[in-house]
């Protein structure tokens, strides 16, 4: 039985593997990201390290403007001047730097256009760290006279934007953390990997739609099917062979710790370590005014597709009898399987549905924000605190959660710092811990 | 194939400063996981504490290294009781959600630009170690037998590096066969048992949570002071899975477990890399499939499925019992 | 020496003590007032007044979901009443936590028992004496404090190993011990705690019948030695054998106490036990609350996993 869960993983993984002959060469290495929390990587110097970046800002319109012919100015930490260059006629630039350390890349107020200014006159200078074969990113912020609601946002209009974002947020972590939350429920496993699902199913629709060609309408269904083989190919190759054996809840935790590991390589490996887009969709601009409020058309749709599948998951978990006996075993494995539940068939319908919800959540966030290895790792804590806060193990539980955790993040930034958002929502998973552990909706007897 | 440089890659690798670092971060999670059952995931959040509290103390504070290393363990028995505090009651499951929770916590605010005159910001602390270097008796120079050579700084930290794991080892052994490590033990066997035998077990429980800690925090200064920086992404939750993987794979709750699964693990993790890098450079692996950047990926993977393979087939590691582990209730 | 020869001295003790619930004691051990517990709308507990008598071995016995094991958590501090006051010795118990209330005197065991698995036998029950200066940090680091305390300890344990025939399982993990010895071990290792009352939890579920008998030997020495019992069980012959007195629940609060020949005759207790409705199924209340018991019973045996 575990030879039949190794064999159908080493053939997912040859699969994987294969994946790169399909996609042809692989994009050139030198912007490959070193890894959070990832030491003892070797450097390899003088392979690919880069400062790179767009200049552009903002029109009335809200289309990004490049800006041509500014002067860049990169020196090494002691000062020496590596080189000087002029942004190019989309705004970019790139320099290469001789190895991995510490440069400072300068622009030259003057060298911009009329009517085009640093936001911050004080960051004319910018010194970064490179990485060993990395291209670092360096964002110097420009505006122009027109750049609009720069100076007259005021609260009101900030939080009402953020709290639409926040929402829609929400709604794809909700998607994303469905599974997660069932998976819990009926089997008891908490599922570390879970966000390398999320991943799967962007990385399987960026194959389809632009190494493939596919649009958007074909790639994306298609996507979500291969969520959904993956989630019951795991399911019976592995987790049930192992739950058979006797294995343990927390040897099966680290399990998917190994899991998500693995996976996580293996994207990187195939898909390179810098974020993409789709080919329809990605770049939108213009859309619906309602206030202060812009929804551009993708955003539209997957509000809408969000709470469509969102209302088609209820209903199928209140209506249908596969919902109603995955919410039975949920809440009472043993009563369930004595009323006459085959147990491990519904197992297997709750892996390979909530791998398929994470694929389209993956989709979803894929296109509200980019393409990466590691979206969804970096989503995983935010699901946790959606599912722990609205109740682990209920499907409604962690669409509550999600929704405030969403709107808790974007409207955390209101007060605190950007990068600091996402602490927000971990604070807030660890309060819940302590005041109500079994979240909004769960039971109390499963906690502690 | 260039066997020498792939063995002295390799032994270089399993005696040089990760494989202290990780021996010290496994010593004290063995602590948390191994013996009392505490599902510990923050355990980077430590190493992230001993990091930074050693290098803010020089640097901002102008203080001696030892001021900073005892700061460092300070601090990391803060963290344990505020880390402890909401989340001892809970179900091992919940711990490991709220400890990654908690070590990216302290990963976002210390890399946040806006503490940044404090902490570095996202690039770090950089040039608080002089103090370690200073009393190095060994003079300027190449040492090592064979092919296997460190200078003179890379061997002080070797030398000193293992003394403390040494010394960690010592600890934890006098600790476990006494009669406190057998209530730690029994925790993790049933909580409610010990209860009704009259033991404070929050307490205890504590304890645990402070000790590894500690242990942890000595090796977030050892990776710190060796790599002379303070790097905030060095302190993600990759590296306590990785720490879990060579606790595994030594063996939980033996005591030397930690330490020859981390000489095993980057011996390993160094020879495969050095093979598989000289099969691409020597074009044995065709570069349509890999290249030699992913050659770096490759060996994370293998992490990723050797943990995986590890606890189908050798859940008790080197060290560990087959029967114990048979008998785990969970 | 007859049985009724051996336990004359407790009989007598009776003897004057009335035959109602909440009947005073002359030397109570544990005194129980207005102690409830509820689930929801569910009354798990209701008990308005118990005393147990000190040196005697009382049963507790009642259909399936009537409270037993509740009570069993509430008054050893394994869970918190919603009201009510307790004590033990005359020393008052709210608030105390488990372990507390175990230092003070009162050890229970499980009803779904809990050896310690991974560590052997000897180790389960030296992890039962109390006081050891070892299993403090600073005092285990310095091995010459405990190491006397620990072999005093061990030389208890080997007796009470051999009292309980586990001698030959000493040094084996306690996980390969046989269902009927876990059993033992619990009671021995309880012992090791030196208690004033032990609380048994159906010490002899699921035990062959030759060892029942052994360990209805091992509870009556029990008593012979000073210590106050509390037992829950369901076969009337164990408690008409070795109980001095016998308490029945029904429904979370106590409907009769007594010598076991009144209490088998009591028609309130034979209709606890048949059902007033005997024959009709279980109304909605009924199930709740077996429900409720039986959740109880799995919560003390532990959310460890």
């Amino acid at each position: 039985m575990i030879r039949k869960g190794l064999a159908l993983t080493l053939v997912l993984g040859a699969c994987l593997l294969g994946w790169g002959a399909v996609a042809g060469a692989q994009e050139p290495p030198t912007t490959t990201t070193t890894l959070a929390g990832a030491p003892g990587v070797p450097p390899a110097p003088g392979t690919g390290e880069a400062l790179q970046g767009t200049l552009q800002y903002r029109n009335a319109d809200r289309d990004n403007v490049p800006v041509e012919g500014a002067d860049i100015t990169v020196e090494t930490a002691d000062g020496q001047q590596v080189t000087e260059v002029s942004t190019d006629e989309d705004g970019k630039f790139r320099v290469d730097v001789p190895g991995p350390g510490r440069y400072t890349a300068t622009i030259d107020p003057k060298s911009l256009p009329d009517g085009v200014s640093l936001v911050d006159e004080d960051r004319a200078s910018l010194t970064v760290t490179v990485n060993p074969t990395q291209a670092r990113t360096v964002l110097f912020r420009v505006a122009s006279g027109e750049t609009p609601g720069a100076r007259t946002d005021n609260v009101f209009d900030k939080a009402a934007r953020l709290a639409v974002e926040g929402v829609s947020f929400g709604l794809i972590i909700a998607i994303c953390s469905v599974g997660l939350s069932l998976i819990y429920g009926t089997t008891g496993l908490t599922n570390f990997a879970h966000g390398e699902l999320v991943t799967f199913g962007a990385l399987m629709a960026y194959l389809f739609n632009v190494t493939l060609g596919l649009h958007m309408f074909v790639a994306a269904p298609l996507a979500i099917g291969c969520g959904v083989l993956l989630g019951f190919g795991l399911d019976r190759g592995f987790w049930r062979p192992l739950a058979r054996r006797g294995t343990g809840l927390i040897a099966m935790l680290v399990m998917t710790i190994g899991l998500g590991i693995l996976l996580r390589y293996i994207y990187l490996y195939q898909f390179g370590g810098f974020s993409r887009t789709y080919r329809q969709y990605s770049l939108q601009t213009r859309g619906l005014e309602i206030g202060p409020v812009t929804i551009v058309p993708r955003d539209i749709f997957t509000l809408v597709l969000a709470i469509v599948v969102l209302v088609g998951v209820a209903l199928f978990l209140q209506r249908t009898r596969m919902g109603k006996a995955m919410r039975a075993v949920a809440d009472n494995r043993d009563l369930a399987e004595s009323s006459g539940i085959n147990v491990d068939r519904v197992i297997g319908f709750v892996w390979a549905g909530g791998t398929g919800l994470a694929a389209l959540g993956g989709i979803l966030l894929g296109l509200s924000e980019q393409v990466s290895f590691l979206m969804g790792f970096q989503l995983l804590l935010l699901m946790f605190a959606s599912v722990t806060l609205g109740g682990l193990g209920t499907a409604y539980g962690a669409l509550v959660g999600s929704l405030i955790v969403g709107l808790f993040v974007q409207l955390s930034t209101l007060v605190v710092a950007p990068e600091l958002k996402n602490v927000g929502a971990l604070l807030i998973l660890i309060v819940i811990l302590l005041v109500r552990p079994q979240g909004i909706l769960g039971q109390s007897e499963r906690v502690g | 194939m260039d066997i020498q440089s792939i063995i002295q890659n390799g032994v270089e690798s399993a005696i040089g400063r990760d494989a202290i670092v990780y021996a010290l971060a496994a010593i004290g999670l063995n602590v948390h996981f191994g013996y009392t059952g505490l599902l510990n995931f923050g355990q980077v959040g430590f190493m992230a504490v001993g990091a930074y509290g050693v290098s803010i103390s020089v640097l901002e504070f102008g203080w001696p290294l030892w001021a900073g290393v005892l700061l460092g363990v300070g601090a990391a028995v803060v963290l344990a009781l505020l880390l402890g505090l909401p989340t001892l009651r809970l179900r091992a499951d919940y711990l490991a959600i709220v400890t990654i929770a908690a070590g990216e916590i302290l990963r976002f605010t210390f890399r946040a630009a806006v503490l940044r005159d404090f902490t570095g910001g996202s690039n770090g602390i950089n040039g608080f170690a002089d103090d370690f270097y200073r009393p190095n008796p060994l003079g300027t120079g190449d040492y090592g037998f064979w092919r296997i050579r460190f200078s003179q700084n890379q061997l002080w930290v070797i030398l000193v590096g293992w003394t403390l794991v040494a010394l960690a080892v010592l600890l934890v052994w006098a600790l476990m066969r006494s009669p406190w490590g057998r209530v730690l033990k029994a925790i993790r066997e049933d909580e409610d048992a010990v209860r009704s035998l009259g033991k404070n077990v929050y307490s205890y429980k504590m304890q645990s949570l402070i000790l590894g800690g500690v242990i942890g925090a000595v090796a977030g200064m050892m990776l710190s002071i060796s790599a002379q920086s303070v790097q905030p992404d060095n302190y993600g939750t990759a590296t306590t899975f990785f720490a879990y993987v060579v606790l595994i794979l030594g063996g939980t709750a033996r005591i030397l477990g930690p330490v020859i699964g981390s000489i095993v693990f980057w011996g390993f993790l160094s020879v495969t890399e050095t093979v598989l890098r000289q099969a691409v450079d020597q074009k044995y692996i065709p570069n349509s499939i890999m290249n030699s950047v992913q050659v770096g990926q490759v060996r994370f993977m293998l992490v990723g499925l050797g943990l995986i393979l590890l606890l189908v087939f050798r859940p008790q590691g080197i060290f560990g019992d087959k029967q114990e582990i048979a008998l785990a209730a969970r | 020496m007859t049985e009724r020869g051996f336990s004359r001295v407790r009989v007598d003790a009776f003897d004057e003590v009335p035959e109602h619930p909440g009947a005073p004691k002359p030397d109570p051990i544990l005194v129980a007032d207005g102690l409830t517990r509820r689930f929801g709308g569910l009354s798990a507990v209701a008990v308005d007044h118990l005393e147990i008598q000190r040196g005697a071995i009382t049963a507790l016995i009642g259909p399936n979901g009537a409270g037993k094991t509740t009570l069993f958590n509430l008054v050893t501090g394994f869970d918190k009443p919603n009201h009510g006051t307790w004590s033990f010795e005359d020393q008052r118990l709210e608030g105390k936590g488990a372990y507390q209330i175990s230092r003070m005197g009162m050890v229970r065991t499980f009803q779904l028992t809990k050896a310690l698995s991974r560590l052997t036998v000897m180790e389960n029950m030296l992890l039962g004496a109390t006081g050891q200066t070892g299993e403090r940090f600073l005092g285990a680091l310095i091995a010459s404090l405990w190491r006397d305390q620990e072999a005093a300890n061990r030389e208890r344990a080997v007796a009470l190993l051999a009292r309980f025939n586990l001698t030959h399982m000493a040094d084996e993990f306690a996980g390969t011990l046989s269902g009927g010895q876990r059993k033992l071990l619990e009671m021995a290792r309880a012992l090791m705690a030196e208690p004033q009352l032990i609380m048994l939890d159906e010490p002899m579920a699921g035990v062959n019948p030759a060892l029942a008998q052994t360990i209805i030997g091992h509870v009556r020495d029990l008593r012979e030695e000073g210590l106050s019992v509390v037992f829950v069980e369901h076969d009337m012959d164990v408690v008409r054998t070795v109980s001095d007195w016998v308490v029945v629940m029904s429904e979370g609060s106590v409907i009769a106490e007594g010598r076991h020949s009144s209490v088998v005759a009591n028609p309130n207790v034979i209709d606890a036990y048949l059902g007033a409705h005997h024959g009709t199924p279980l109304d909605r209340e009924e199930q709740d609350r077996q429900l409720a018991e039986a959740d109880a019973v799995i919560t003390a045996e532990g959310e460890a996993s």
